[in-house]
């Protein structure tokens, strides 16, 4: 095999990826409403004191940004397993975790990343000061790309269930706990004048790990899930 | 060695050796931990729940491990039986988890005056029992009990490499419980008289955990061979 066609089978499958994401536009936009759905339901139950709210807010916008990318994870796998592409990609002579870390990208691109246009528009209906809506766009950038590599593993081992988004959230959410502790932290200690670098150094050494393991992690899952 | 029937044969054999070990270092455990070590200076004598509660929170972890590393072992070289001794493990490490959990609870009662705080090693352990709720909820999703067991070892040791980082990262969170007084190498902080116990109840769930996982994995082996010929001939309709 040519060690040189990997890199263009990666852009092709990530090209092909965003394509067919842009021709779907609403499902990019359908984990986005439900983010700030899921925001402005807080204010609803919790009163709309504005104290309370610029306590909790770093929190609340979090556990939204779990929950969205939740929701949108089951497209990383669903319409290639149906149609049977994706076995058509694990036949490909090219190392399979590679081509996993092109789809997480392609899914990361379409549904990570924009969190992070209405993340600030969220910020300030829950009274964020702005150094804090600053560090939620920093720890946005470093910690959504962590939940779609961790949620691919998921969505890889659950792939041909049935029932597989009940399980999902049950095999995906514990691991999101780090992301959600280190990135809320941090938006609390900036709003309390305190230094962030520690959290998101942390915030990247888990990305790194992230980037590293799971790619292999997902395509086991996917040849054990597929046969 | 690590063929189905041979397995069976000799786990039946062990059962009852290892089920009355554990008999006997539970009622030593009990009969030390109730009755010869003197009352906690602080705690009086509700510290002796301690006795199931942290070889409880030690088994759940333990049992994690165990799990990780016989699936690897059942991945890497197809053994089906690491196989089953991994998914056999799932329930029991659960339900040591829960153990810890309430135990946990009861005796935060009357120390920290409350059922529940979110402490950093209980919320670790709480989110331990989800992640082996997750693993059993997985297993009983797919139908074919091979992949199954597979799909379910590549899980453990995805939790395997988290649950240090969940660990620490819920320790910085929050942190009200008591440190370690065992593990502490050179001076253990805990007085000899309470140490005995509570290493004779270790000793103890260790064995109750083999009691368990060995028929859980015989009844396991036997309904995954349910269709061989020495499996039939057991029951006695070949």
């Amino acid at each position: 095999m040519n060690t040189a066609s990997i890199p263009r089978a990666f852009s092709a499958l990530l090209k092909r990826d965003l394509t067919l994401a842009f021709r779907h536009r609403a499902e990019i936009a359908n984990p986005l409403l439900f983010f700030v759905l899921i925001t402005a339901l807080f204010p609803l139950g919790i009163g709309p004191d504005p104290a309370i709210l610029k306590e909790v807010g770093p929190g609340i916008i979090w556990v939204a940004a779990l929950l969205a990318a939740l929701l949108s994870l089951d497209s990383v796998f669903r319409s290639d397993f149906e149609d049977g592409t994706l076995e058509q990609i694990m036949m490909s002579p090219h190392p399979l975790s590679l081509l996993m870390l092109a789809k997480v990208m392609a899914h990361w691109l379409t549904s990570g990343l924009p969190l992070l246009i209405v993340a600030p528009l969220l910020g300030l209906f829950l009274g964020l000061s702005g150094v804090e809506i600053k560090t939620l766009l920093l720890t946005l950038v470093l910690g959504t790309p962590i939940l779609s590599l961790v949620g691919a593993i998921g969505v890889a081992l659950t792939v041909g269930l049935r029932s597989g988004g009940m399980i999902l959230s049950l095999l995906v959410l514990p691991l999101y706990i780090p992301v959600l502790i280190f990135s809320a932290g941090a938006v609390n200690a900036s709003g309390a004048g305190l230094t962030i670098s520690g959290h998101l150094s942390l915030l990247t050494a888990l990305l790194i790990l992230a980037i590293s393991l799971s790619p292999a992690a997902i395509a086991s899952s996917l040849r054990v899930s597929l046969n | 060695m690590a063929s189905p029937k041979y397995f069976y044969s000799i786990a039946g054999t062990l059962i009852p050796w290892i089920g009355s070990a554990c008999l006997l270092l539970t009622l030593a455990g009990l009969y030390y931990g109730l009755l010869v070590a003197p009352a906690d200076y602080q705690q009086g004598d509700s510290y002796r729940i301690m006795f199931v509660h942290v070889p409880a929170a030690w088994m759940s972890l333990f049992i994690y491990m165990v799990m990780a590393v016989a699936g690897a072992i059942g991945l890497i070289w197809r053994i089906k039986l690491a196989e089953v001794i991994a998914i056999s493990s799932a329930p029991i490490g659960a339900s040591f988890t829960f153990l810890a959990l309430i135990t946990g609870s009861i005796w935060g009662k009357p120390m920290w005056g409350t059922w529940w705080v979110w402490d950093a090693r209980l919320t670790s352990e709480l989110i331990l029992l989800f992640l082996y709720l997750g693993i059993i909820a997985l297993y009983n999703a797919i139908e074919d009990k091979r992949t199954a067991a597979r799909a379910t070892s590549i899980l453990a040791i995805v939790g395997v490499v988290n649950i240090p980082i969940i660990h620490y990262s819920v320790e910085w969170w929050n942190t009200l419980h008591q440190g370690p007084t065992v593990t502490k190498f050179d001076a253990p902080s805990i007085d000899i008289s309470m140490l005995i116990p509570l290493l004779l109840m270790a000793g103890a769930f260790k064995l109750f955990y083999a009691f368990v996982l060995l028929m859980r994995a015989r009844c396991e082996v036997l309904n995954r061979e349910r269709n061989t010929q020495w499996v039939k001939k057991l029951a006695g309709i070949s």
